[in-house]
């Protein structure tokens, strides 16, 4: 897997772009190559993280102005060719904004940015994005973030129960998201959005490692 | 091409919770006025365009519908007026 990169994309406002090329160089030796928003070649990448910050400066609404960039419009076919994108955070807000995940990040229920460490439950296996544990068993990962609320209407959440995509559950709500979700993936499971940052979570000595395995399973083919 | 000035207005849907509404209405009531039942913010776009006037409306839907709106959890309504 040694010629496997992962491109990060890098908007105006994101900020956790190398947190996120930390993690996958330093703790994973996993090959990173940062993607300007406006490049729309993606032909040597082989997955894709779209990662926290406020890209343009959540202008409108967070995500809204980012998925009008040329490569946003170019992650289309990427993702139809079935290559793994991961939207952190802001990331998520984009790729629900872009229309590849359904629903909608609003403004947290009492109002706080909320910087914490949660506890997870791991709902679907489908991607194999996360690691299969027992009903009892939970993650741990840092959030931090001021419009994490997911919000979608019934029919929506309906068919992201039958079908099985929604990822992680949080075990005690922060936000007010509908049904504690905290993230989902598309139908094919090749797209995953979560609010909580694996990649602050891929040290012991920074408190936790249940972030590395989803960054790892971005090397998944 | 005649020039137009719209007025739009984005409204989070009813069943969204607006948290920032809430936090409003409660300080509403501080400043002594009673009788609040409702409080929720919106958007208000201005636009000047040069336009035909057969498209305007075109045009305007579709900034409404595809950047200044999400209508997963925003509605929105719009005025024309032609200068």
């Amino acid at each position: 897997m040694a010629s496997f990169t992962v491109g990060i994309v890098v908007f105006p406002g994101s900020n956790c772009d190398r947190d996120v090329s930390w993690a996958l160089e330093g703790c994973l030796d996993i090959k990173t190559k940062f993607l300007w928003h406006e490049s729309s070649d993606l032909n040597d990448v082989d997955s894709i993280v779209l990662p926290g910050g406020f890209s343009y400066g959540d202008y409108l609404r967070c995500g809204a102005i980012a998925r009008f960039s040329p490569l946003i419009n170019s992650l289309h076919d990427f993702v139809k060719s079935g290559r793994r994108v991961l939207g952190i955070c802001n990331g998520f807000q984009i790729l629900t904004e872009s229309g590849f995940l359904p629903g909608a990040l609003v403004a947290n229920k009492n109002l706080n940015f909320i910087c914490d460490d949660v506890e997870l439950n791991v709902i679907t296996s489908k991607g194999g994005w996360f690691q299969k544990l027992n009903e009892k068993q939970n993650i741990k990962l840092p959030i931090a973030h001021g419009e994490g609320r997911y919000h979608c209407d019934q029919d929506t959440l309906k068919k992201l129960t039958d079908n099985d995509l929604i990822a992680l559950k949080y075990k005690t709500n922060p936000n007010g998201s509908t049904s504690d979700i905290a993230g989902i993936t598309n139908e094919k499971g090749n797209v995953l959005g979560l609010m909580p940052h694996p990649e602050r979570a891929c040290d012991e000595s920074i408190g936790g490692i249940d972030g590395l395995y989803t960054l790892k399973s971005l090397i998944t083919q | 091409m005649d020039q137009f000035e719209v007025k739009v207005f984005i409204r989070l849907r009813p069943s969204v919770l607006d948290p920032a509404g809430e936090a409003i209405k409660s300080a509403s009531s501080k400043l002594g006025v009673a009788g609040i039942k409702s409080l929720r913010i919106g958007k208000m776009i201005e636009v000047k365009i040069q336009s035909n006037e057969e498209d305007i409306k075109e045009k305007i839907e579709l900034l409404c519908d595809r950047l200044f709106a999400n209508t997963v959890i925003e509605d929105y309504e719009y005025s024309i007026n032609k200068l």
